[in-house]
């Protein structure tokens, strides 16, 4: 197996490791739904009708909008990060380490290459039926145009794809699930605050925005922004392709470090 | 086509290295048809690390091992579909029923849905826990999670099944079950590789063993004949001989070890050891009984505790 490690180990058969998280998803599918769905009525009403109040209008792309039209698609935007990341972390932790699931997965068909693959496309799953959660609730609140706010959808995928990638590769690297706060604290957090989420990148000194333009949240809250308000602008391209470009290059690594974990 | 072509595993100069420590240290053996082989060996010995190679968990170091005939290096997927594997850990998924957790692990497997039904009801059936199937596993005992281990193994239909300690943990009740299970699948035809620590396991189940120790092989062959030629036939141990006894012992060239207050004495057919010791010699305390393969093991790898 050493021989012809990597992507070359991959199959088509990683869509079987992406069943059995549906299977499971699908026994306590309300549950999962609940949080999706009632998170963002949370935010709406904390950020845009109490902060809103004090905030009044905030310039989007020169023109004024409301507080509350700004943050909305930030939060479809957060929601998509959330659940790749936490599912490629923690609940991809428990399953590897606890539960030993990955361990009788290898015993079948299944390569090591599968298993990450099923894990991460499931990830990116669960982003977009969280997305699509958050834009239907969003959308009674009429916060977001359509038919241009359909694309936040392909898009979930695309950047649960990335983000899940990423919490895989801290899973191949972290020693216990405790460790967890750290990329968490130094790179989660810092995105949910600090790209354009919750004020327009402009407010920061020059060196912060440079800074926050590295950052793959803000080109995804860009994009959902632009769509969620049916402005999109022919530069956005370009965060496509961060976000594609980002996840095509950390996927074999992904690979690489789960494979150094588990294979032994 | 010559024997070999026909084994089921056959692993030459097989090496396992983690690092600098060599868990398989050139190990040679083979499986045949139908057989069923097991692995003995303290623990450490490196039981598990060749199983794990030979169901490609673990990469080989070096040597060549063919499974089914193909090469485990490049066959791997092609052999998995044709093994079951049941691990030394009770991995079932915990997030599913019984019966789920048959019919997902089939999906690994590619089986079409619609055999998957069948055969699953079959199979929990076979293991006397239908009436169990919307059942989380978190609730079955130990011995019906491992028997629902044996179950998920052989949804496949396998020709090869590796057990790792099958029966470690669980009562003489759940054992026994186990048993006379994969004494029906060996009359089915099934062959079977297998680690265990229990030498009644290794006797009932095995038709071939295989002593390891310190990654090597130690020896090899059936149950009775390494009795016979390692131990004899029967045994006599006398707690705290007196210098008569080691004399007789001595004189006659008995094979004996002297432990710190025990003197084991194995005996052949028909040498008279247990009407001698029995008149003259038997003390305060003594155990006449027949050799059995605990004995060979002892006295292979030696009393001292592993790890």
């Amino acid at each position: 197996m050493r021989g012809n490690p990597g992507i070359g180990n991959l199959s088509w058969r990683f869509i079987r490791v992406w069943n059995r998280n549906m299977v499971v998803y699908r026994k306590i599918w309300f549950v999962n739904f609940l949080v999706p769905l009632l998170e963002p009525v949370l935010y709406i009403a904390a950020f845009g009708i109490g902060l809103g109040a004090l905030i009044g209008r905030v310039n989007y792309h020169g023109a004024p909008v409301s507080y509350v039209v700004f943050i909305a698609p930030a939060l479809v935007a957060i929601t998509i990060m959330y659940n790749s990341f936490f599912e490629n972390t923690y609940a991809s932790f428990v399953r590897m380490y606890y539960q030993k699931t990955f361990d009788a997965m290898m015993t079948t068909p299944l390569s090591l290459e599968d298993i990450i693959a099923g894990e991460i496309f499931w990830g990116a799953t669960k982003s977009v039926i969280a997305a699509a959660t958050v834009l239907a609730v969003l959308s009674c609140f009429r916060l977001v145009e359509y038919p241009m706010g359909l694309l936040v959808l392909p898009l979930s995928f695309l950047g649960g794809l990335a983000f899940g990638t990423v919490g895989m590769i801290f899973t191949g690297l972290t020693p216990s699930i405790d460790m967890y706060n750290l990329p968490i604290f130094l790179f989660i957090t810092p995105m949910f605050l600090f790209s354009g989420t919750f004020f327009p990148l402009s407010a920061l000194p020059g060196w912060a925005q440079k800074f926050a333009l590295a950052l793959p949240l803000t080109h995804l809250v860009n994009l959902c922004r632009a769509f969620c308000l049916g402005e999109p602008a022919a530069d956005l391209i370009w965060s496509v392709i961060y976000i594609a470009v980002m996840f095509i290059l950390l996927f074999p690594v992904a690979l690489i470090v789960m494979r150094r974990r588990l294979i032994s | 086509m010559s024997n070999e072509n026909r084994y089921i595993i056959h692993a030459t100069n097989l090496v396992k290295k983690f690092d600098s420590l060599v868990a398989v240290d050139d190990v040679s053996f083979h499986l045949a048809p139908g057989e069923c082989l097991g692995l003995l060996g303290p623990n450490g010995a490196g039981k598990t690390s060749t199983i794990r190679m030979v169901y490609g968990f673990s990469p080989i170091t070096s040597g060549r091992l063919e499974v089914f005939g193909l090469d485990i290096k490049t066959a791997w997927r092609r052999i998995r579909a044709k093994i079951g594997v049941c691990q030394q850990d009770n991995n079932l998924d915990p997030d599913l029923t019984v019966l789920q957790n048959l019919e997902v692990f089939a999906r690994y497997f590619n089986i079409p849905r619609n055999e998957t039904a069948d055969r699953a009801l079959q199979l929990l059936k076979f293991i006397a826990l239908e009436n169990r199937k919307d059942d989380k596993v978190t609730s079955l005992s130990g011995g019906m999670m491992r028997r629902l281990v044996l179950a998920r193994a052989l949804i496949n239909s396998p020709e090869l099944l590796i057990l790792d300690e099958p029966t470690t943990g669980l009562d003489p009740q759940a054992r026994h079950q186990l048993w006379e299970r994969l004494e029906l699948l060996q009359e089915n035809g099934i062959s079977i590789l297998l680690t265990t620590h229990y030498m009644d396991e290794a006797s009932r189940l095995c038709d071939r063993l295989i002593i390891m120790d310190h990654g090597k092989i130690l020896v090899e062959g059936k149950p009775a004949d390494l009795i016979h030629s390692y131990v004899g036939d029967h045994v006599v141990e006398i707690v705290d001989p007196d210098e008569e006894v080691m004399e007789f012992v001595n004189t006659h060239g008995f094979l004996n070890d002297l432990l710190d207050r025990r003197i084991i004495i194995y005996g052949e057919e028909g040498d008279g050891l247990f009407d001698v010791i029995g008149e003259r010699l038997c003390g305060k305390s003594c155990i006449k009984r027949l050799a059995t393969l605990e004995d060979v093991f002892l006295r292979l790898t030696g009393r001292e505790l592993r790890e």
